[in-house]
């Protein structure tokens, strides 16, 4: 390719570069403003959305009840989704295949669709605003993302490892503590990771089984910029930020690690 | 995969393998088994509900959906949420297409900036990305800002369909840019070479070499994108305006403030209905080829 195409080609790259990350980073700013308000440019300098964050008792609540739904939906779907994808590795290909499009449909089913029919369910069975209902609903959400992780790591694993441990006199739940398991703990943890987020995440079912009893954050977020301009969302925003950098950094780092070991 | 499985197999005596296939395929079942429930509970048993109440709410029979498509109203916002979806999908295209061929052909360091550039958009959540495009689309906004400081008059972006589609889009481009980008990282780009050689120019060698290799990509990510552009609720909700209603904010509409099940459940149909048509109709689309042609 000719110079000024590969340099014009670069410049469009920037460009959407730019539209990905400018909305993840023009949170920054706005969370240090000190007028109750979202304008740019903002005036002055506080930390006031931080203190009021952690001090409110409304975002607080939001931000412990995300947590523990986060915290109790990752370890169900990672446990269920896990076994799903060790069924799925050894079933036929045909019955596995159609299994497999079947228990990723949440990925594809309308938001809002999805919602209204839980909310009717939750109705019947008070299941509304509890902690059960929300884990129930977002373990159902996260767990296509733990069979498509564990799946991927499933698939480069070579299974006559196995048969070589049972040969060597393994049984086969030793042979899948000590072989199997290590081997394919990369794919469980990030399905590990990216239930914890799809829960953490999720907003539009929460805002239909919500109650004032328990709220998770995005239910608070979204009441707070529908209410008015608060730039305590922003803080929240530059939070979740700092805290998904951190994670993502020490990932990559310990990952370049091990492979240099 | 199936080789390997014959491999392992041989390994074990033949009757001994016969028997512990059986015994996997039955335990198989089982460790499946539990996800399925799940999906029965929380998915099939709450769309079943949608279902029937759209049909018995308040009366048995077809009475919501006669007034879904006899509402005027309601068919304007059906257009509008599959030609939003369309500005959308192809808004993704015209980025995501560049950019994926982009990360095929730098060097590995900055093709991990190009990757992570399309991950920064997950770090934050959902909403509070809505929240940053209200504040970069806002009359008072950085945009505006910007175009005030240059001299020109501000544009109206909020609340307005073009807000709409800047954001939904920003939000979809990582699913149309990762199915792009695993489909070109596959093609030989000495094929562009050849046909560069054989005398064809930049354009054609591209249109009748490069293009029709890369499009399963192509139609998976759109696909993709199209259809939860379709379902999108959050950003329409908060960067449209009534103008810019997509169905799923009319849906939530029917259900929490006028609690009318049986039309919002007939327009819940709808929706998934239309779903489910695009996805099968595309499915065979966005396979590649010589994936497909390998198992023949």
């Amino acid at each position: 390719m000719k110079q000024p195409g590969r340099i014009l080609l670069g410049l469009y790259c920037l460009l959407v570069a730019v539209w990905l990350v400018a909305p993840t980073i023009v949170v920054v700013p706005m969370s240090f403003n000190d007028k109750k308000s979202l304008a740019f440019p903002p005036s002055g300098f506080s930390w006031q959305w931080y203190q009021n964050f952690f001090t409110n008792p409304e975002w607080s609540a939001s931000l412990v009840g995300s947590l523990k739904v986060a915290v109790v939906t990752a370890l169900f779907a990672t446990v269920i989704g896990t076994l799903a994808a060790f069924g799925l590795d050894r079933m036929k290909s045909r019955v596995s295949g159609v299994l497999r499009a079947l228990l990723i449909t949440p990925m594809v089913v309308p938001g809002v669709v999805l919602a209204v029919g839980i909310y009717a369910v939750y109705l019947d069975t008070r299941l509304v605003g509890t902690m059960a209902g929300f884990v129930l609903a977002h373990t159902m959400l996260a767990v296509p993302f733990v069979i498509i992780a564990v799946s991927a790591s499933l698939e480069v694993f070579d299974k006559r490892l196995e048969t070589a441990a049972a040969s060597l006199g393994a049984t086969r739940l030793t042979a899948f503590r000590t072989v199997t398991l290590p081997l394919i703990a990369p794919g469980i943890l990030s399905g590990l990771l990216f239930a914890f987020v799809t829960s953490f995440d999720e907003i539009i079912v929460a805002l239909f089984i919500t109650s004032p009893y328990l709220k998770t954050l995005p239910v608070q977020i979204f009441s707070s910029i529908t209410r008015d301009a608060d730039p305590t969302v922003a803080a929240v925003g530059t939070l979740l930020f700092i805290t998904t950098s951190l994670v993502i950094g020490a990932g990559l780092l310990i990952g370049s690690r091990q492979g240099k070991r | 995969m199936a080789t390997r499985a014959i491999d392992s197999r041989n390994t074990v005596s033949a009757v001994a393998a016969d028997d512990r296939r059986r015994w996997f395929r039955g335990q198989a079942f089982w460790l499946v088994a539990p996800a399925l429930l799940l999906l029965v509970i929380c998915l099939g048993l709450p769309l079943a509900i949608v279902t029937l109440r759209s049909f018995s709410e308040p009366q048995w029979g077809w009475q919501n959906y006669a007034w879904f498509f006899g509402t005027p109203v309601n068919l304007t916002v059906l257009q509008r949420t599959f030609a939003i979806s369309a500005w959308v999908t192809l808004v993704c295209l015209i980025a995501g297409y560049p950019y994926a061929y982009v990360m095929t052909a730098v060097g590995p360091k900055m093709r991990l900036v190009l990757i992570l550039c399309v991950l920064v958009p997950f770090w934050v959540s959902g909403v509070v990305r809505t929240l940053a495009w209200v504040i970069l689309l806002q009359d008072s906004g950085v945009i505006n800002s910007v175009i005030r400081a240059v001299g020109l008059s501000p544009v109206k972006l909020i609340r307005t369909q073009t807000g709409v589609v800047i954001g939904m889009a920003q939000v979809l481009l990582p699913f149309m840019i990762l199915p792009l980008y695993s489909v070109m990282k596959t093609i030989d780009l000495r094929l562009m070479q050849a046909a560069r050689s054989l005398g064809a120019s930049p354009a054609r060698a591209f249109a009748q070499v490069y293009l029709p290799l890369s499009l399963p990509g192509v139609y998976a990510g759109a696909i993709i994108v199209f259809i939860l552009a379709l379902g999108f609720y959050i950003t329409p909700a908060l960067l449209g305006g009534p103008r810019s209603t997509m169905l799923s904010t009319l849906i939530q509409n029917q259900v929490l403030s006028l609690l009318n099940w049986g039309r919002g459940g007939a327009m819940g149909v709808v929706l998934l209905i239309a779903t489910f048509v695009l996805l099968a109709l595309a499915a065979p689309l966005s396979r590649q080829p010589h994936k497909t042609g390998s198992r023949r």
